[in-house]
Protein backbone atom coordinates (compact mmCIF):
# COMPACT_ATOMS: atom_id res chain seq x y z
CA UNK A 1 0.00 0.00 0.00
CA UNK A 2 1.43 3.35 -1.04
CA UNK A 3 1.40 5.84 1.77
CA UNK A 4 0.22 9.18 0.36
CA UNK A 5 0.50 12.34 2.39
CA UNK A 6 -1.83 15.28 1.85
CA UNK A 7 -0.13 18.48 0.74
CA UNK A 8 -1.59 21.92 0.29
CA UNK A 9 -1.22 23.43 -3.22
CA UNK A 10 1.54 25.87 -2.19
CA UNK A 11 3.31 23.47 0.17
CA UNK A 12 6.99 24.33 0.47
CA UNK A 13 6.63 27.59 -1.49
CA UNK A 14 4.91 29.89 0.98
CA UNK A 15 5.01 32.08 2.96
CA UNK A 16 7.28 34.66 1.35
CA UNK A 17 7.85 38.27 2.36
CA UNK A 18 9.36 40.95 0.17
CA UNK A 19 9.56 44.55 1.29
CA UNK A 20 6.32 45.52 2.99
CA UNK A 21 4.28 42.71 1.43
CA UNK A 22 3.79 39.12 2.37
CA UNK A 23 2.21 36.22 0.54
CA UNK A 24 0.89 33.28 2.52
CA UNK A 25 -1.29 30.28 1.90
CA UNK A 26 -4.71 30.08 3.53
CA UNK A 27 -5.20 27.05 5.75
CA UNK A 28 -6.97 24.24 3.88
CA UNK A 29 -10.74 24.58 4.11
CA UNK A 30 -13.87 23.19 2.54
CA UNK A 31 -14.74 24.91 -0.76
CA UNK A 32 -18.16 24.22 -2.21
CA UNK A 33 -19.31 25.64 -5.51
CA UNK A 34 -23.01 26.48 -5.38
CA UNK A 35 -24.78 26.86 -8.72
CA UNK A 36 -28.52 27.50 -8.28
CA UNK A 37 -30.88 25.70 -10.65
CA UNK A 38 -32.86 27.92 -13.02
CA UNK A 39 -35.21 30.17 -11.07
CA UNK A 40 -33.98 28.88 -7.70
CA UNK A 41 -31.70 31.81 -6.78
CA UNK A 42 -34.06 33.09 -4.08
CA UNK A 43 -34.60 29.66 -2.55
CA UNK A 44 -30.84 29.00 -2.49
CA UNK A 45 -30.17 32.33 -0.85
CA UNK A 46 -32.80 31.66 1.82
CA UNK A 47 -31.44 28.16 2.46
CA UNK A 48 -27.89 29.49 2.72
CA UNK A 49 -29.04 32.20 5.09
CA UNK A 50 -30.75 29.63 7.30
CA UNK A 51 -27.94 27.08 7.27
CA UNK A 52 -24.82 29.24 7.16
CA UNK A 53 -25.90 32.80 7.97
CA UNK A 54 -24.84 33.95 4.51
CA UNK A 55 -27.02 35.12 1.63
CA UNK A 56 -26.12 34.20 -1.96
CA UNK A 57 -23.70 36.99 -2.91
CA UNK A 58 -24.48 39.52 -5.63
CA UNK A 59 -22.09 39.72 -8.61
CA UNK A 60 -18.67 41.09 -7.61
CA UNK A 61 -19.44 40.79 -3.91
CA UNK A 62 -18.54 38.48 -1.02
CA UNK A 63 -19.63 38.30 2.58
CA UNK A 64 -18.49 37.02 5.94
CA UNK A 65 -20.72 34.85 8.08
CA UNK A 66 -20.45 33.38 11.55
CA UNK A 67 -17.45 31.21 12.52
CA UNK A 68 -15.27 32.24 9.59
CA UNK A 69 -17.70 31.06 6.91
CA UNK A 70 -17.62 33.10 3.73
CA UNK A 71 -19.60 33.31 0.52
CA UNK A 72 -17.77 34.60 -2.54
CA UNK A 73 -19.42 35.31 -5.89
CA UNK A 74 -17.59 33.03 -8.31
CA UNK A 75 -18.91 33.73 -11.78
CA UNK A 76 -22.24 33.88 -13.51
CA UNK A 77 -24.81 32.03 -11.41
CA UNK A 78 -22.15 30.63 -9.09
CA UNK A 79 -20.99 31.26 -5.55
CA UNK A 80 -18.28 29.67 -3.48
CA UNK A 81 -18.98 28.69 0.10
CA UNK A 82 -15.69 28.77 2.02
CA UNK A 83 -15.25 27.13 5.39
CA UNK A 84 -18.13 24.96 6.50
CA UNK A 85 -19.43 21.79 4.95
CA UNK A 86 -22.37 22.83 2.75
CA UNK A 87 -25.74 22.00 4.23
CA UNK A 88 -27.20 19.00 2.34
CA UNK A 89 -30.49 20.91 2.09
CA UNK A 90 -28.91 23.26 -0.45
CA UNK A 91 -28.77 20.40 -2.94
CA UNK A 92 -32.54 20.71 -3.38
CA UNK A 93 -32.14 24.07 -5.13
CA UNK A 94 -28.59 24.09 -6.44
CA UNK A 95 -25.84 21.94 -7.87
CA UNK A 96 -23.16 21.53 -5.20
CA UNK A 97 -19.60 20.67 -6.15
CA UNK A 98 -16.80 20.07 -3.69
CA UNK A 99 -13.78 21.85 -5.15
CA UNK A 100 -11.69 21.97 -1.96
CA UNK A 101 -8.72 20.26 -3.58
CA UNK A 102 -9.00 22.09 -6.88
CA UNK A 103 -7.97 25.63 -6.04
CA UNK A 104 -4.94 27.30 -4.53
CA UNK A 105 -5.97 29.97 -2.03
CA UNK A 106 -3.40 32.57 -1.00
CA UNK A 107 -3.43 35.89 0.77
CA UNK A 108 -1.40 38.94 -0.23
CA UNK A 109 -0.99 41.45 2.57
CA UNK A 110 0.90 44.67 2.95
CA UNK A 111 1.06 48.41 2.57
CA UNK A 112 1.70 48.10 -1.18
CA UNK A 113 -0.45 45.08 -2.01
CA UNK A 114 -2.43 47.17 -4.51
CA UNK A 115 0.76 48.17 -6.33
CA UNK A 116 1.76 44.51 -6.56
CA UNK A 117 -1.62 43.49 -7.95
CA UNK A 118 -1.63 46.42 -10.38
CA UNK A 119 1.17 44.58 -12.15
CA UNK A 120 -0.85 41.39 -12.38
CA UNK A 121 -4.55 42.07 -12.94
CA UNK A 122 -6.40 44.51 -15.24
CA UNK A 123 -8.68 45.87 -12.51
CA UNK A 124 -9.16 49.22 -10.83
CA UNK A 125 -8.13 48.31 -7.28
CA UNK A 126 -8.26 51.76 -5.69
CA UNK A 127 -9.90 51.40 -2.26
CA UNK A 128 -12.77 53.72 -3.16
CA UNK A 129 -13.65 51.46 -6.12
CA UNK A 130 -12.66 47.97 -4.93
CA UNK A 131 -13.73 47.96 -1.29
CA UNK A 132 -13.31 45.27 1.38
CA UNK A 133 -15.69 42.44 0.48
CA UNK A 134 -15.60 43.25 -3.22
CA UNK A 135 -14.54 40.37 -5.44
CA UNK A 136 -13.88 39.80 -9.13
CA UNK A 137 -13.32 36.95 -11.50
CA UNK A 138 -10.46 38.20 -13.60
CA UNK A 139 -7.23 37.37 -15.34
CA UNK A 140 -3.99 37.19 -13.40
CA UNK A 141 -1.07 36.80 -15.79
CA UNK A 142 -3.19 34.67 -18.16
CA UNK A 143 -4.55 32.57 -15.32
CA UNK A 144 -8.25 32.56 -14.49
CA UNK A 145 -8.39 33.96 -11.00
CA UNK A 146 -10.74 35.02 -8.26
CA UNK A 147 -9.59 38.14 -6.43
CA UNK A 148 -11.23 39.40 -3.23
CA UNK A 149 -10.31 42.33 -1.05
CA UNK A 150 -10.50 40.84 2.43
CA UNK A 151 -9.57 44.01 4.31
CA UNK A 152 -8.02 47.41 3.64
CA UNK A 153 -4.56 45.98 2.96
CA UNK A 154 -5.11 42.33 2.23
CA UNK A 155 -6.37 40.41 -0.77
CA UNK A 156 -7.31 36.79 -1.33
CA UNK A 157 -6.17 35.33 -4.63
CA UNK A 158 -7.45 32.01 -5.98
CA UNK A 159 -6.28 30.11 -9.06
CA UNK A 160 -6.56 26.51 -10.18
CA UNK A 161 -4.35 24.31 -8.05
CA UNK A 162 -2.26 23.31 -11.07
CA UNK A 163 -1.20 26.98 -11.41
CA UNK A 164 0.01 27.29 -7.80
CA UNK A 165 3.70 27.37 -8.66
CA UNK A 166 3.16 29.93 -11.46
CA UNK A 167 1.02 32.05 -9.15
CA UNK A 168 3.64 32.12 -6.42
CA UNK A 169 6.36 32.91 -8.97
CA UNK A 170 4.43 35.73 -10.63
CA UNK A 171 3.23 37.36 -7.40
CA UNK A 172 6.69 37.10 -5.86
CA UNK A 173 8.27 38.66 -8.96
CA UNK A 174 5.77 41.54 -8.79
CA UNK A 175 6.46 41.97 -5.05
CA UNK A 176 10.19 42.19 -5.77
CA UNK A 177 9.63 44.70 -8.58
CA UNK A 178 7.50 46.92 -6.35
CA UNK A 179 10.00 46.67 -3.48
CA UNK A 180 12.89 47.52 -5.82
CA UNK A 181 11.28 50.82 -6.70
CA UNK A 182 11.69 51.85 -3.05
CA UNK B 1 -10.19 48.62 -25.32
CA UNK B 2 -12.74 48.27 -22.54
CA UNK B 3 -15.80 46.04 -22.82
CA UNK B 4 -18.82 46.26 -20.55
CA UNK B 5 -20.00 42.92 -19.25
CA UNK B 6 -23.68 43.16 -18.24
CA UNK B 7 -22.83 41.20 -15.08
CA UNK B 8 -19.33 42.38 -14.06
CA UNK B 9 -19.28 45.93 -15.41
CA UNK B 10 -16.60 47.57 -17.55
CA UNK B 11 -13.55 45.34 -17.89
CA UNK B 12 -10.33 45.16 -19.80
CA UNK B 13 -10.50 43.55 -23.23
CA UNK B 14 -7.98 40.87 -22.26
CA UNK B 15 -10.56 39.18 -20.01
CA UNK B 16 -12.65 38.46 -23.13
CA UNK B 17 -12.28 36.22 -26.14
CA UNK B 18 -13.78 37.08 -29.51
CA UNK B 19 -16.26 34.89 -31.32
CA UNK B 20 -17.21 36.99 -34.34
CA UNK B 21 -20.41 38.55 -35.64
CA UNK B 22 -23.46 37.83 -33.49
CA UNK B 23 -25.62 35.75 -35.81
CA UNK B 24 -28.74 33.87 -34.93
CA UNK B 25 -28.24 30.13 -35.22
CA UNK B 26 -30.47 28.70 -37.98
CA UNK B 27 -32.84 25.90 -37.14
CA UNK B 28 -31.34 22.44 -37.54
CA UNK B 29 -33.53 21.74 -40.56
CA UNK B 30 -32.98 25.21 -42.11
CA UNK B 31 -31.17 23.81 -45.12
CA UNK B 32 -27.79 24.16 -46.77
CA UNK B 33 -28.18 27.80 -47.87
CA UNK B 34 -28.98 29.08 -44.39
CA UNK B 35 -26.13 27.10 -42.86
CA UNK B 36 -23.73 28.17 -45.61
CA UNK B 37 -24.58 31.80 -44.80
CA UNK B 38 -24.16 31.16 -41.07
CA UNK B 39 -20.74 29.57 -41.44
CA UNK B 40 -19.16 31.48 -44.35
CA UNK B 41 -20.87 34.78 -45.22
CA UNK B 42 -19.93 37.89 -43.23
CA UNK B 43 -20.78 41.55 -43.81
CA UNK B 44 -17.45 42.83 -42.43
CA UNK B 45 -18.74 46.41 -42.10
CA UNK B 46 -16.52 49.40 -41.31
CA UNK B 47 -18.89 50.72 -38.69
CA UNK B 48 -21.26 49.40 -36.04
CA UNK B 49 -21.30 45.61 -35.77
CA UNK B 50 -23.06 43.33 -33.32
CA UNK B 51 -20.55 40.72 -32.23
CA UNK B 52 -20.13 38.02 -29.62
CA UNK B 53 -17.55 38.18 -26.87
CA UNK B 54 -17.03 35.53 -24.21
CA UNK B 55 -16.13 36.85 -20.78
CA UNK B 56 -13.91 33.83 -20.45
CA UNK B 57 -11.52 35.07 -17.76
CA UNK B 58 -14.38 36.71 -15.88
CA UNK B 59 -17.87 35.48 -15.10
CA UNK B 60 -18.16 33.19 -18.13
CA UNK B 61 -21.07 35.04 -19.77
CA UNK B 62 -21.54 35.33 -23.52
CA UNK B 63 -22.10 38.98 -24.36
CA UNK B 64 -23.42 40.62 -27.49
CA UNK B 65 -21.35 43.77 -27.89
CA UNK B 66 -22.14 46.44 -30.46
CA UNK B 67 -18.85 47.97 -31.53
CA UNK B 68 -17.84 50.42 -34.22
CA UNK B 69 -15.17 48.43 -36.01
CA UNK B 70 -13.58 51.60 -37.44
CA UNK B 71 -13.23 53.51 -34.16
CA UNK B 72 -13.63 50.76 -31.50
CA UNK B 73 -16.37 52.87 -29.95
CA UNK B 74 -18.53 50.68 -27.71
CA UNK B 75 -22.19 51.22 -28.52
CA UNK B 76 -23.80 48.80 -26.10
CA UNK B 77 -23.66 45.34 -24.63
CA UNK B 78 -26.27 42.83 -23.58
CA UNK B 79 -26.21 39.19 -22.52
CA UNK B 80 -26.38 36.96 -25.60
CA UNK B 81 -29.50 35.23 -24.34
CA UNK B 82 -31.22 38.59 -23.81
CA UNK B 83 -30.35 39.43 -27.41
CA UNK B 84 -32.24 36.33 -28.54
CA UNK B 85 -29.11 34.42 -29.50
CA UNK B 86 -29.60 31.46 -27.18
CA UNK B 87 -30.48 28.21 -28.90
CA UNK B 88 -33.60 26.69 -27.37
CA UNK B 89 -33.14 23.52 -25.33
CA UNK B 90 -35.16 21.48 -27.84
CA UNK B 91 -32.69 22.47 -30.59
CA UNK B 92 -29.76 21.11 -28.66
CA UNK B 93 -31.28 17.75 -27.87
CA UNK B 94 -29.54 14.97 -29.69
CA UNK B 95 -31.66 12.07 -30.85
CA UNK B 96 -30.32 8.79 -29.56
Amino acid sequence: MVDLSAKSPCDGMLPVSVGSCSLSEEPPMRLTLIAPYAGQEGAVSAAMEAAHGLAFPAPNRSSFGPEGARAVWFGRGQALLMGPEASPGLAEHAALTDISDGWAVVRLEGERAEDVLARLVPLDLRPQVFEPGHTARTELRHMMASLTRVSAKSFQIMVFRSFAQTLVHDVKTAMEAVAARG
Amino acid sequence: MRITCPICGERDRREFTYRGAALKTPALEAGIEAWHAQVHLRGNPAGPLAELWHHEMGCGAWVQVTRNTATHEMLGSVLAEDAGLAVSASETEVET
